[in-house]
């Protein structure tokens, strides 16, 4: 006789956008493990055709409430690149201080507001609030301290406006940059502690090796440049994406998925992120890492949350190194004072939630004919149901309760952007 | 007295507006205390289903499903605020609904497949196109001031103060030299409603005008004055009109070129 259990989410809370799981097993094998997507599709890359690669990044930016700095700065650089402009190292460093606030912002979302409340059997963070406020309120002041930087240098906490292609229609005082110093570095001790805190978790045994994809640089923490590597080897300038990682389609589900061609599907974000940039951690992050036993590579998705915690570390050393760094020699530029021609330009970013890809083709007159944006819960989706796959045998002994429960943490873990991930491709 | 029930829900939108009411931040245990937070599926996984006495509704609808679930909740909900501008007028996603629904499901290979199961409209409208909204709270995103105002007046059982007057307003209040007439700059503040801080020329940018019409916007006539002072195409018009408030009556002449 053969047994069949299904495990259904209809609606996965704490997580961004609307999207449900699947997970059938009959007789002890899985006959189907999807995350299915209901989140509606927006057709950016369809009404962006026709717009002005100027404004680009402005529209972009609406694909995500959540990573919106992250989609300004892969499209500013997309754009950029097909017009052939260099921008200044300042503007390079302004721009990285923006995505790490965004990284800052969204993780202590993640963590504290949306994963954490799991391990401790609550429904959400502001329950926890009798139990631990200590924590409640240092949660919620580090997510503050990564808005209110977007909000102080980009003139908006979300969806901000001073970025624009080739610089920034408002360069930050030196004020600005002592406040937002003092601000980060009030909040190292509790992202320290939080490595602690998260490493003590009881965090699901699970292992299965996958392909882990990141942006890398030889000289520094990469989020905003880079070349794109893996575990397996990928070595491959933006410009090449499209060559090596392939899209495909679902009849059930809105959001498409990637796999690296001729091999499978892969992982990005923080964990990735962590295990192929290591050595590139801040001094504090190596350290506090290696304290509570992280060795790269991982390959528990569960660990995400960890890698979230020790890039929070990151994101608040390599900041403040970047405030000492910066001379703020060149002043303002206005939106749009560039000379437009036709061009073809590409661009990878790190987003919270792992890698972004951008890619505008435009005509003499600057105006676009091609938007192509693949976004990190895209790029993890096939990831996520090949471990539902790989959960399900162990979620058959389980109550419907505690399976539930189970794929919900798995797929916060990756800390899935759902409205992002649905409107992706190429117009042809 | 029982608490007011507080519903957050998300239609299609980017999450955005929701994001700016965890903003609420420094506010947001007090506010915990004074409504019950019944429903905000992207912040808890203990939700129920109404009566609510407010619902704060972010994103416009392009599903069928949207649909019914707008209209279930306009009956099972006291006041419903539509949260930021896709849920007001459509926002920039809305621009969409200029494009031929042909053009637009080439996103998609297999697109009447997942359309059989899934259904979208292609196209997104403002919730008032389908149900009652009792307050607008317009912005991309509304700016979290106005978000505790409304719901303050929820509480109060008071009109919440909501500024429908132009962005200049505000601008001139900055004292920001003005980028149009100074700077010959194409700036939509003219017609744009206020409520941002005139975030945008504080910042040395035109206003893009996220905010959508004030009241009695006239149009037509900084369109006019766009293309004879700032040299814009009838393109170029159109692209502005239409970009983050196209489907409204103030802006809808000019966004479709002047028809």
């Amino acid at each position: 006789m053969s047994q069949i259990r299904e495990i259904r989410v209809d609606y996965v809370a704490r997580v961004e956008g609307q999207a449900e799981i699947l997970v059938k097993v009959m007789g002890g094998k899985v006959e189907e493990a999807k995350l299915a997507v209901f989140e509606p599709p927006r057709f950016f890359e369809t009404f962006m055709v026709g717009r002005r690669c100027g404004e680009a990044h402005e529209i972009a930016s609406r694909i995500c409430g959540i990573c919106h700095v992250p989609h300004q700065v892969a499209a500013l650089e997309a754009v950029e690149d097909g017009l052939g402009i260099e921008v200044d190292g300042q503007t390079r460093a302004l721009r990285k201080l923006l995505n790490y606030a965004n990284h800052i912002s969204s993780h202590a979302l993640s963590i504290y507001f949306l994963s954490v409340p799991d391990y401790f059997g609550k429904p959400d963070v502001l329950s926890m609030a009798g139990e631990r406020p200590d924590l409640v309120r240092n949660a919620i002041r580090l997510k503050k301290v990564g808005d209110d930087i977007t909000e102080r240098f980009g003139g908006r906490a979300i969806h901000p406006i001073t970025m624009v292609v080739n610089g920034f229609t408002r360069i930050p005082t030196k004020a600005d940059l002592e406040w937002a110093k003092r601000e980060l570095l009030a909040m190292k001790g509790f992202a320290m502690e939080g490595v602690d805190f998260v490493a003590d978790l009881d965090v699901p045994d699970f292992e299965r090796r996958c392909e882990h994809i990141a942006l890398s640089q030889a000289d520094q923490y990469a989020i905003n440049e880079g070349r794109l590597v893996s575990t397996e080897g990928l070595d491959i300038s933006p410009r090449e994406y499209r060559a090596h990682i392939e899209e495909t389609h679902t009849d059930y589900s809105w959001t498409k998925r990637s796999i690296v061609r001729g091999r499978d599907s892969f992982l990005v974000g923080p964990l990735a992120r962590v295990n192929l940039n290591f050595d590139k951690l801040s001094d504090d992050a190596r350290e506090a890492a290696k304290r509570v036993g992280f060795k790269p590579p991982i390959f528990n998705p569960f660990m995400a949350m960890l890698a979230r915690a020790i890039e929070l570390v990151n994101a608040i050393d390599d900041s403040v190194s970047i405030i000492e760094n910066l001379r703020l020699e060149n002043g303002p530029v206005t939106e749009e004072s560039f000379e437009v021609r036709a061009g073809d330009g590409f661009a990878i970013v790190e987003a919270p939630r792992g890698i972004l890809y951008h890619n505008y083709a435009f005509d003499s007159n600057g105006l676009i004919q091609k938007a192509d944006v693949v976004t990190p819960t895209a790029h993890n989706s096939r990831n996520i149901e090949r471990d539902l796959e790989a959960l399900a045998p162990e979620l058959c002994g389980m109550s419907p309760e505690e399976a539930t429960l189970k794929c919900e943490m798995l797929l916060r873990a990756y800390d899935p952007c759902i409205s992002c991930s649905v409107h992706l491709v190429e117009v042809k | 007295m029982a608490k007011p029930k507080l519903a957050v829900v998300k239609m299609t939108g980017c999450a955005g507006c929701q994001m700016e009411v965890l903003r609420i931040e420094d506010k947001l245990l007090d506010l915990v205390g004074a409504v019950d937070v019944a429903y905000f599926y992207m912040a808890t996984s203990a939700n129920r289903h109404g009566p609510y006495d407010v619902a704060l509704v972010e994103g416009s609808v392009s599903t069928p499903r949207e649909l019914r679930e707008l209209k279930e909740l306009r009956e099972r909900t006291k006041l419903l605020i539509a949260l930021g501008d896709c849920a007001c007028s459509g926002c920039l996603p809305s621009i969409v609904n200029w494009v031929p629904p042909q053009e637009s499901a080439k996103v998609y290979e297999r697109f009447l497949e997942i359309h059989s199961k899934k259904e979208s409209f292609q196209r997104v409208y403002p919730l008032s196109a389908h149900v009652r909204v009792d307050l607008e709270l317009r912005g991309c995103p509304p700016h979290r001031d106005a978000i505790l105002e409304a719901l303050k007046g929820a509480l109060l059982g008071i009109k919440p103060f909501l500024r429908e007057h132009p962005v200049c307003v505000e601008c001139k209040l900055k004292e920001n030299v003005c980028l149009l007439v100074c700077e010959g700059r194409p700036c939509m503040g003219p017609v744009t409603a206020a409520g941002c801080g005139a975030a945008c020329p504080s910042n040395g940018r035109v206003c893009e005008g996220c905010y959508g019409p004030m009241s009695d916007a006239n149009a037509s006539s900084l369109a006019e004055i766009l293309a004879k002072r700032c040299g814009l195409s009838r393109e170029d018009l159109i692209g502005k009109f239409r970009k983050y408030a196209g489907l409204t009556p103030a802006f809808s002449k000019e966004a479709s070129g002047g028809i």
